[in-house]
């Protein structure tokens, strides 16, 4: 009983440090961040969204995040399903090389890419001769939202499968299904949760990229401006009303995303429990 | 599952998807990193790296993200215990929020950070008149961005750890004669000091190579302010690839060392715990 008491007063020490804490560093700046978007009144603000250049570069964020999505739905259910369902060499190796991604630098992570596909690289000539451009243009941007945001959906469900264990496909597999048969009745209903959640936070981190496709992009107003590059455009043009605006659309979704999690979690909870 | 063919199907299949997308997006980037980088003279990469502008740049990056990483590891403590361990209101609503800075566009939080931060903005003011202390465009602005971006690390490391530790070895220290910071320093601690470290790496690692929220605030003034990533962004921006080149091995040599030192430390405290029990 002596300790309970002790802790009351640790308790709401802690809970108010923490309330203070987060309070100044994630809740003020998103506060700040409405309040300067509508200074110059709703007008103004739906004035500074709806500009020709702000709607291409938020079309541009939306082509290079469902680009990444997709290219990592697929990496991410076919690398975890490799990893959880068979025993072979060199699997340490892949899941280093698969998270990877994440613990570089974004701006190395843009530099790689100028060393592969620019004008000094082997490479060129023959995309070159295609046609083809990647770095400071529409494909360089796709590929480094992609790479920054790589591991996000093979790292939700490896946990998963290994959880689940490999009974129920070998049981599948012995009663004569095929893999995609096996995938789509047996493994899909339980990764559904936890791929979801992964394409939710793949989304939140491919539209907000901004070193590596800072480097990537040619910086061309309403050709190959991302919206958070359009942001540091107009904020270093010193139009901070309009950075803000910009800005706010990117916070609305940090905050779906946010409460999408929760909702996902709740849910994927739920069903574990009943399966319990 | 440990004999070498599974019964399950799709091997092939998803070896083949695997490494394709793995060698496009990762593999190759990476080999051109690295032909690059040996065609480098070593007397040319010396001289870059050790350039003074250069050597500022990495002490500027390592020491702000060293403190943001220490203030996120006593932070994150607090958080993920009073997570696990109390009932509160808005205790949902803290778990939620905390995620925010993987949400938030880097660059967003950058420039909110920033305005906030100014001589004149709503928090800085206050720290000007009455400290006389500058935060936006200074090293103490940086270390506000890159606490802002590591918030998250510890906290979710630390907090699952936590919700595992049965309560039990808890009550027999108490009933043993433990007092709560006994209890906590000899039978809690231990426990999640793993986790608390492969936070703080993660945390510390993620900081180095931050760029987006930082540019902004940092003012990027040589010698005083200026982040690595951004010294490889400006010669980038110049068509010098082998100096970025260079800079960018250091630093991926020091992102090779903290990870490193991660695997060694939590080798020596995986070992230490299972010994004891």
């Amino acid at each position: 009983m002596e300790l309970r008491k002790e802790n009351k007063v640790l308790k709401y020490v802690l809970v108010t440090i923490s309330f203070i804490f987060l309070g100044v560093f994630l809740i003020l700046p998103l506060i700040y961040i409405v309040i300067t978007a509508l200074k110059d009144g709703i007008a103004g603000y739906v004035n500074a969204v709806s500009d020709e250049y702000a709607i291409k570069a938020a079309l541009l964020t939306i082509k290079a995040t469902v680009f990444a999505v997709i290219v990592n739905t697929i990496f991410g259910i076919s690398a975890a399903w490799l990893i959880t369902k068979y025993a072979f060499k060199g699997k340490k190796i892949l899941s280093t090389f698969i998270d990877l991604p994440v613990t570089v630098s974004p701006i190395i992570a843009g530099l790689i890419y100028v060393l592969t596909f620019g004008r000094q690289s082997s490479l060129y000539p023959i995309l070159d001769s295609y046609g083809i451009q990647i770095i400071f243009a529409v494909p360089g941007i796709v590929l480094a939202t992609i790479f920054v945001t790589f591991p996000f959906i093979s790292r939700e469900l490896i946990p998963v499968l290994t959880a689940q264990g490999s009974d129920e496909e070998e049981a599948a597999a012995l009663m004569g299904a095929g893999t995609a048969k096996i995938f789509r009745k047996v493994t899909f209903p339980h990764i559904k949760w936890a791929l979801l959640y992964g394409i939710v936070l793949c989304t939140a981190r491919a539209m907000g990229e901004f070193g590596a496709v800072s480097v990537l992009s040619g910086h061309l107003r309403g050709k190959t401006n991302t919206l958070p590059l359009y942001i540091e455009l107009l904020y270093q043009g010193y139009d901070f009303t309009g950075a803000f605006a910009a800005s706010s659309i990117l916070v609305v979704l940090a905050i779906v995303v946010l409460i999408l999690r929760l909702v996902i979690e709740k849910r994927g909870q739920k069903e574990l429990d009943l399966n319990k | 599952m440990n004999n070498r063919r599974s019964v399950i199907p799709g091997f092939g299949i998803s070896l083949g998807i695997t490494i394709t997308i793995l060698s496009i997006v990762v593999l190759i980037p990476l080999c051109s990193l690295v032909v690059f980088s040996a065609k480098l003279s070593l007397s040319e990469f010396v001289y870059t790296v050790t350039r003074p502008r250069i050597l500022s740049g990495y002490f500027v990056s390592i020491s702000t993200a060293f403190i943001a990483s220490v203030v996120n590891v006593v932070m994150g403590l607090i958080l993920a215990w009073i997570l696990v361990r109390y009932d509160f209101k808005g205790k949902r609503f803290i778990d939620g929020i905390i995620e925010l800075p993987f949400a938030l566009p880097t660059a967003v939080a950058g420039i909110s950070l920033t305005h906030l931060t100014t001589t004149n903005g709503w928090v800085g003011q206050i720290f000007y008149k009455l400290f006389g202390i500058k935060i936006a465009y200074t090293r103490i602005g940086i270390t506000v961005a890159l606490i802002f971006i590591g918030i998250p690390f510890v906290v979710r490391s630390v907090q699952p750890v936590l919700e595992k530790i049965d309560i039990q070895y808890e009550e027999a220290a108490f009933i043993l004669g433990a007092d709560s910071r006994t209890t906590f320093r000899k039978v809690i601690f231990p426990e999640i000091l793993p986790a608390i470290i492969s936070g703080f790496t993660l945390a510390f690692a993620r900081s180095i190579g931050e760029y987006g929220s930082v540019v902004f605030i940092a003012g990027n003034t040589p010698y005083e302010t200026e982040i690595a990533p951004l010294l490889i962004m400006s010669e980038l921006q110049e068509y010098d690839y082998s100096a970025a080149t260079s800079i960018a091995l250091v630093m991926l040599g020091i992102s090779v060392i903290i990870l490193s030192i991660n695997a060694v430390a939590q080798g020596i405290v995986s070992k230490r715990v299972n010994g004891k029990a």
